[in-house]
This record gives C-alpha cells, structure tokens and sequence, in this order.
C-alpha cells in the first residue's frame, strides 16, 4: 500500500516536472552523483521513469547503500560483489577513479527508493513479477496508481498480465465517484470475473451513495462469486477426499491380497509401509552422501528397492510363522500382532524413535491453481501413483501366470496342489507381493506423512475398515471403499471437524457392516461361511 | 448342587485357594508386620499386585466372551477402560473444594476450560451407589447394544475382531477431546479420597486390595457357573460350529449377547477397582493397542481355561514390570512381540492348556484319560 503511494508520487512528479522518459542517461545519472538529498530523491524517480536497463541495479545498489560516484566525472559505480560496476554501462570498471564518493541516502530518499522499486515491478522484465504487482494493485485499490498502470498496460503483451492489470484498473474505475457510470458497471463485471474472495470484498465495499444500476451489478456480481466460490469450495474438498481415498487405497491394497485373497490378518502391515518409508529414507541419506546431483531420482530408485525390502521381509514372515496358521485367521493375527511390536522395536533401536526427514524431489514440491482448486504437486503425484499401483496390481492378478495361480490356490487349494500348482510358493509369492506394495504405499506416505517407527500403526485400522467395507477378496470393492471413506472423510471435516468427523465415520462403517456384513462387494456362495 | 458344579475342578479350587491365601496374608504382612520384618509388604507392592488382579479379572471377563463363545473382542479394554471413568468420575467429584481451583463443584479441568456447570453426564456421580451403577450399567449398555447390532446381522469371526477395534479407537479419539468433559488427554486424576477414606492411605488400600481379590474371585465364580451351566453348553456349540447350532433350533445372537453384557460388566468393575488403586484414568486405556495385549494374557495363559487366563495377565504384567525398568527397558516390545509369535506358534493351548493336555498323557493308560471339562473346552 505504502509502496503503492510512492509510485503514484513518482508519477505526478514525473507529470509535473514534464520529464519524459527520453531523459538522457547522463543528466539522470548526474542528479544522483550529488551530496544533495534533494537531486538524490529526483534522480531516483527520474531513474526508475527513465527505463534504463541499468535502473533496477543502480537503484538497488543504492538501496544497499553500495553505489558511488566520481565528483569529477560525475560517473555512478556500483560494487556487485567484489567488482566495482560502472553505472552507465553495467560493464566491468577497469580501475576505480580515485576520489569515490558514497551516495548518502536518508529517510526520504530511501521512500523514493521503495516507490522506484514498485514501479519498477509494473514494468519488470518478468512476467510473474509483474502479475503480482497488478495483483497487489488490486488488492490496494489505490486510485493514484492509475497513470502508471495506464502505462504499463500499453506496454503489456503477456495475456494473463494483460488480464490481471486490466482488473486492477477496474477495482479503481469500480470505486472512483468521478468515473462513468457505464465505465463503473464494466468495471463490476470485469472484477466479476476473477471470482474469489478478494474481488467479494471489493464487490461489496461500494458505498450506499453509489448509482443504483451499478449497486445491482455488484450485487449480481457478489452473488456469482458466491456460487462459484461454494462450487469451487466443494470441488476443493472432493481433491482433498480423493487425495486421502488414494493413500488409504494405496496403504489398503497390499492389505486386500494378505487378508483378502490369503484369509491373513496381517497386523504387521502397517509395519510393511512403514519398512517402504525407511527404505526411501535410507537411499535418500546414501544419495545425498554419495551422488547429491541425483537426489531427484532418489524416490524412483526407492520405489522399487522398498517393493522388494518390504516384499522379501514378508516372505521371511511368511515362511517362518504365517505358514503354520493357515486357516487360524485369529491366530495370524496375535502372531502378526507380535511382528508388528518386534518390527518397530527394532527400527526403533537403528533408527531412533524421532521422525526422520524425507526431502521432497523437486517435482513434487510447490502446487498450482486449477481454477479456485489449490492442487499440491506432492498430493496430485500420490494420486497417480496409487492409479498405477493399482492398475499393475489388476494386470498382475488377471493376466499373468503368477496371479492365475494364486487365484487357483486361493479357490481351491487341493485341487491346484493336485494341478501341479506349488502353493507353497504361492502362498510365499502372494504374502510377498501383499508386502511389498505396502512398501510401495510407504515410499509415497514418506512424503506427507512423518517417517517414524509409528508411521504403520497410524494406517492400520483404516486399512481394515476400508478391505472389509469394500469387500473381502474384491479389488475394486477396496478401491471403491477407500475412495468413498477417504472423500466421506473430507466432507465430513468441515461439518464436524476432523475428529468428530472421523468418530462419525467410524460409527458409519459400523453401522454399515451390520447391514452388510461383508461390505460392499461381499463374496458370494457356499464358500464364503469359511 | 451349585456348588458341587463350581468347585468340581480342582484347579478352580487351587485358584480360589491362593486368592484366599492372598487376601488374609496379603493385609497381614502389610499392615500388620514393623517395616523392618523381612515379610513384610510394601506400599508400591500392594498397589502392583491389585494391579495385576484388576487385569486378571479383566482377563476372566475377555476368556469368557473369547475362550467359550469364540467372539475375538478387540475391544474389551473399553469396557475396562469405562468402568473406570464411571469410578474416577466419583473421585473427582469427591475432591470438592480442595482442587487446584478451590472450586467446590467444578472439577480442575472444568474450571480450566470455563465451563460454568457441571455436565449433564455428570449428575450423580457425587453419590456412591450410582457411581457403582454405572460402572456396570455404561459398558454394559455400549455392549448390549454394540453386541445387538453386530450378532443379530451375523458379524462374526475377524469381522466382528476389527469392528471391536474400530469401537475402542473411536472412544479413544471422542475422550481424547477436551470438549467431551472427561478431561481430555490428561484424563481424571489427583483423586483425594473414596467414601470418605484417603485414598493414599495404607488401609484404604489393603480393603481396595481385598475388595479386588473378592472381585476376582467372584468374577470367576460367575464366569464358572455360566460356563458349567447349559447355556454354556450352547454357548461351546456356538463357538465350534455357530451355524450348526443355530440349525439345531438355539437363538445364537441372544446367547452371545448375554455372554458378551456379562463380560463387559465384568470388565467394568475390574476398571473401576483399576482406577482408584493406580491413581489415574485416561484415554490412552481405549488405545487398540491395550485391548489387544488383553489378549495376549488370555492367549498366553490358556484360552477356555478361565483360571489361564487370569494366570497369564498376572504371568505377562510381571514380566512387563521386569522389563520396563532398567537394562531391559529398550527390549520390552521385543519380549512382548516375541511371546505373541512363540504363543501362538509353540503353545496354542497356553500355559494351564498345555500344562492339563501333558498331565492326561502322563496318566497311566489302564485308567480311561478323562481331561477335565475346561481342557476340554479349552481342545478346540
């Protein structure tokens, strides 16, 4: 705002004084080169008018209280790091003139400076700068920063700049009692047109004294934005549904086969996930010792390291203790229970109990704006990757021998013993394939979750809900359960809170299983009383 | 009649010896023997072992719904974990003006969130016999209901285990909210005193003591009775093959559901003997993890045994104690992950199983092996 009036300062002064922006470079620079606070204070706004490529360096150098000049030659210098810069050019000083003297700057020459600077940003060289600018005019409203947008407007070829400054002379047409009336109602509707909470704000701040015609254009452009924000609000809380639905899927799904289609309760699985984020943990901290130029590659080397680390750990589970309870689905889960404790016990004891840092890879940091939805990059890649896990998985199970066999053994186990089938290794094969992919849903919640040996159990009790709401033995039925609990969830927020409303759903899928239960996709036929 | 049946099985008889033993000796040797005898029992001792009794009796109560009824309660520590709110809400409300905030209504935790009366949930609780109502009345109406739900649609098996465990975790997420007027994570504590006694005091806790011992002891009677009795006998049928019992005509849901109530209140009142004796009440009780370890006692002991099943929550708390303090302390989770595993692979039986199912073997084959009816339960 402050900024703001400065600029608008800076343009009367340059009306005023007539100065145009052919000003010589050398009668600039030598209003600067002065003991003078006065010269100073002009030289800076003649500076920052002038559009010289080297202004927003000088400026800054003097704003940092480095720039020089030569009482003789009244040539500028600036210090840029070691090297003495010369002003007029931007080119190297051969040797410094003897003699330099420090540009002073006091109070008002350094609000010259700040106004030099915002005006300077409506006509930066970058396109992102220059957006914000308009931006931060808009939301000022400050009417005596018209002339300069006037200005940076005729010189403005990038659209969306284009866009955002032709608004920010609307927010001050919109409230200035001078303007047309006709100029006043365009501008209301084009405010319209941005559609969030600042141009609501702006909407409804016309004063009670305004023309009626155009108080009913605000009016009907308050209630557009309305709508839209309510529709914009929901679809954000459908991303955040859909974003939790892909981490319970991914964290489910290795659960769906180990329960599922084994029968196995694995207790442990939480632990699997988690073995997945240490997995990643370790080959960040081995390529950040070791080769820090790839750290954006690490996570696709930990995807599939943590797949057969998680996936050979639950082999190991499997051929030592699993093997001897099945049929027992209570017992594999005390068993199971008992690896869970020992599993985080022993990451414990290497680890340390404290969260560990996972870094983000480049491109999963920052987010972007989708219309009014906010999307994180880290969020849209989990979605994605919980797509693919699950379309592998599919294929695995429909098309490959492997998932032909396992689904023979897990029909009818006898008879594809006496096929030829080894169940024995299938069963390994399948608690194996279940593990990893908790290994795989680990490297993703390393991202947004925090990596420490608690990190399985947090997951755990949603898994379950999520495999027995959406069926037993039914992929898709986990599928669709965890997305209708993950966006149930979210919805559920902004109502209830974010523990009441996951109090309400557990009590929901409670309620649930009494009316169906074996969830949504429930198994049927005479081998589902087993 | 009755008591022919109850005290047939020799072990029960040993069972109910020991706690005899206990609470005669148990006062002597605290109150009555000078500290310097080498009997006698210190304070810490004496709060430990009602402890181990609260759960022993907590055991009982999940041996009876898990050992003969087949029903895997994941859940049972909140019953355990209600009864005891239900008792600290009386010690609480016995604190009166003498609380940080001197405010003679309003428990601490009320006055610190300014709240100006007491909750409706709270009423009453000032006055004894209801207080001990509702220690049986609350998990004993979440259980009716719970179980009225989930038996009458035919939950069973593992279902039924994850929707028990889904129960306590969303108790535990509602208690650990400071809005629910429970005192939120920290819970009730800084009890002062119980009908009038102070609470800390050696006497008060040697009758706690013995009060838990008789709590056991009847909580074991009733367990035994109910499984000597005919509805224990279709109780057994429920378990090994449900649906074949309810084609023989029995109504499964309504026996489940008064097995599973009967439990739940038994575990109620192991809670709120629980919670004067150990000082403190929070929600960290409803955590799944808890109920689960219930198990373990039940598993390690000698599931359908009832008297293993109170053996092992004392065998397991003990070593827990041992292995919480000092060098140990780091390899607790192992240990207790490690039984877990060796039980459930090496002693399916349990401790008193295993121990009955070596006895018949070693007896002489001319006498026909005749185990008894427990160890015959307990061979599934």
């Amino acid at each position: 705002m402050q900024a703001l009036l400065r600029i608008s300062g800076l343009i009367l002064l340059l009306l005023l004084a007539g100065v145009s922006a052919a000003l010589a470079d050398g009668a600039v620079q030598s209003k600067l080169a002065t003991d003078k606070y006065d010269e100073i204070d002009a030289g800076v706004t003649a500076l920052a008018a002038s559009g010289d490529p080297q202004a927003p360096a000088i400026i800054a150098a003097l704003a940092d209280g480095k720039l020089s000049y030569d009482p003789a030659t009244k040539g500028l210098y600036y210090l840029k790091g070691e090297d003495l810069i010369e002003g007029a050019t931007g080119n190297k000083a051969g040797a410094a003139p003897p003699g330099l003297k420090k540009v002073k700057l006091n109070n008002r020459v350094r609000r010259a400076i700040d106004a030099a600077q915002g005006a300077l940003t409506l006509m930066a060289p970058d396109p992102a700068t220059r957006l914000s600018a308009a931006d931060a005019v808009f939301k000022s409203r400050d009417a005596t920063a018209l002339p300069l947008l006037e200005k940076a407007l005729a010189a403005e070829t990038d659209a969306s700049v284009r866009t955002a400054l032709e608004r920010a002379r609307a927010a001050i047409v919109f409230l200035s009692p001078g303007a047309a009336e006709a100029d006043r109602i365009t501008a209301a509707k084009l405010i319209a047109t941005r559609g969030d909470q600042d141009a609501l704000g702006l909407l409804q701040s016309l004063p009670d004294d305004a023309p009626p015609a155009l108080r009913d254009e605000a009016a009907a452009g308050v209630k557009s934005i309305n709508e839209g924000l309510i529709l914009w609000s929901a679809a954000q809380n459908l991303w955040f549904g859909l974003s939790l639905g892909s981490v319970l899927l991914l964290a489910a799904i290795g659960l769906a086969i180990t329960f599922g289609v084994m029968g196995v309760i694995n207790m442990a699985h939480g632990e699997m996930v988690m073995l997945g984020a240490y997995t990643t943990f370790v080959v960040q901290q081995a390529i950040r010792t070791y080769a820090p130029a790839l750290f954006d590659y690490s996570m696709l080397l930990s995807i599939p390291l943590a797949f057969l680390f998680a996936g050979a750990v639950g082999v190991l589970i499997e051929r030592t203790i699993i093997r001897w309870l099945y049929g027992r689905p209570l017992e594999t889960l005390l068993a199971t229970w008992g690896v869970s404790l020992i599993l985080q016990q022993a990451v414990r004891t290497l680890f340390g109990p404290t969260n560990q840092d996972v870094g983000a890879p480049a491109f999963m940091t920052g987010s972007f704006a989708l219309g009014g939805l906010d999307i994180t990059w880290n969020r849209l890649w989990i979605v994605a990757f919980a797509g693919l896990v699950f379309a592998a998985l599919l294929f695995v199970l429909r098309f490959t021998r492997f998932g032909l066999q396992m689904r023979a053994v897990t029909q009818n186990r006898r008879m594809a013993s006496a096929m030829g089938i080894r169940t024995n290794w299938v069963d390994a094969m399948t608690f194996g394939l279940g593990s990893g992919i908790a290994g795989l849903a680990g490297v993703a919640l390393s991202q947004i979750d925090n990596v420490s040996p608690n990190l399985g159990t947090g997951y755990i009790i949603d898994s379950f809900l999520v495999v027995v709401f959406g069926g037993v033995g039914n992929l898709w039925g986990t599928l669709v359960g965890a997305m209708t609990l993950g966006i149930a969830n979210k919805l559920l927020e902004p109502f209830a809170g974010a523990v009441l409303g996951k109090i309400a759903l557990l009590v929901l899928v409670i309620l649930f299983i009494q009316k169906r239960p074996r969830g949504l996709f429930a198994l049927k036929g005479r081998a589902v009383e087993q | 009649m009755i008591t022919t049946r109850l005290l047939a099985d020799r072990r029960g008889l040993v069972f109910l010896g020991i706690l005899l033993l206990l609470a005669v000796a148990l006062p002597y040797c605290h109150m009555g023997l000078p500290e310097t005898s080498p009997f006698h029992v210190p304070d810490w001792v004496v709060g430990l072992i009602g402890k181990y009794l609260c759960y022993a009796l907590l055991a009982i109560a999940l041996d009876l719904v898990w050992g003969y009824c087949g029903i895997l309660s994941l859940g049972h520590g909140a019953f355990f974990a209600l009864g005891g709110y239900a008792m600290g809400m009386y010690l609480m409300r016995q604190i009166g003006p003498r609380g940080q905030y001197g405010d003679p209504v309003l428990p601490d935790f009320m006055v610190f969130l300014n709240w100006r009366h007491l909750p409706l949930t709270w009423y009453g609780f000032d006055f004894f016999p209801y207080a001990m109502l509702m220690v049986l009345v609350v998990p004993g109406v979440l259980a009716f209901v719970f179980g009225w739900l989930a038996f009458r649609s035919r939950v069973t098996g593992v279902y039924l285990s994850i929707i028990t465990q889904a129960m306590t975790y969303a108790l535990m997420l509602a208690f650990f909210r400071n809005d629910m007027g429970f005192g939120g994570n920290n819970g009730l504590t800084d009890f002062k005193d119980i009908l009038g006694y102070d609470i800390t005091a050696a006497s008060t806790r040697t009758v706690l003591l013995v009060l838990t011992i008789a709590a056991l002891a009847l909580g074991y009677l009733v367990a035994r009775f109910i499984v000597t009795s005919k509805l224990g006998k279709v109780l057994l049928g429920v378990r090994d093959a449900e649906s074949r019992t309810r084609f023989l005509g029995y109504r499964v849901e309504q026996y489940k559901l008064f097995v599973f109530v009967v439990s739940a209140c038994m575990a109620g009142v192991a809670g709120a003997l629980y919670v004067p004796q150990v000082g403190i009440i929070n929600p960290g009780e409803f955590t799944p993890a808890n109920s689960i370890e219930v198990v373990i006692w039940v598993a390690v002991g000698g599931r359908g045994t009832l008297v293993g099943a109170a053996l092992g929550a004392v065998l397991v708390n003990l070593a827990k104690t041992i292995f919480t303090s000092g060098i140990f302390a780091p390899y607790w989770l192992f240990v207790l992950g490690g039984l877990f595993v060796v039980v459930t692979l090496f002693l399916p039986k349990g401790v008193v199983g295993t121990l009955g199912q070596w006895k018949a073997r070693r007896r002489p084959p001319s006498e026909p092996a005749k185990p008894s009816k427990v160890a015959e339960a307990a061979a599934e």
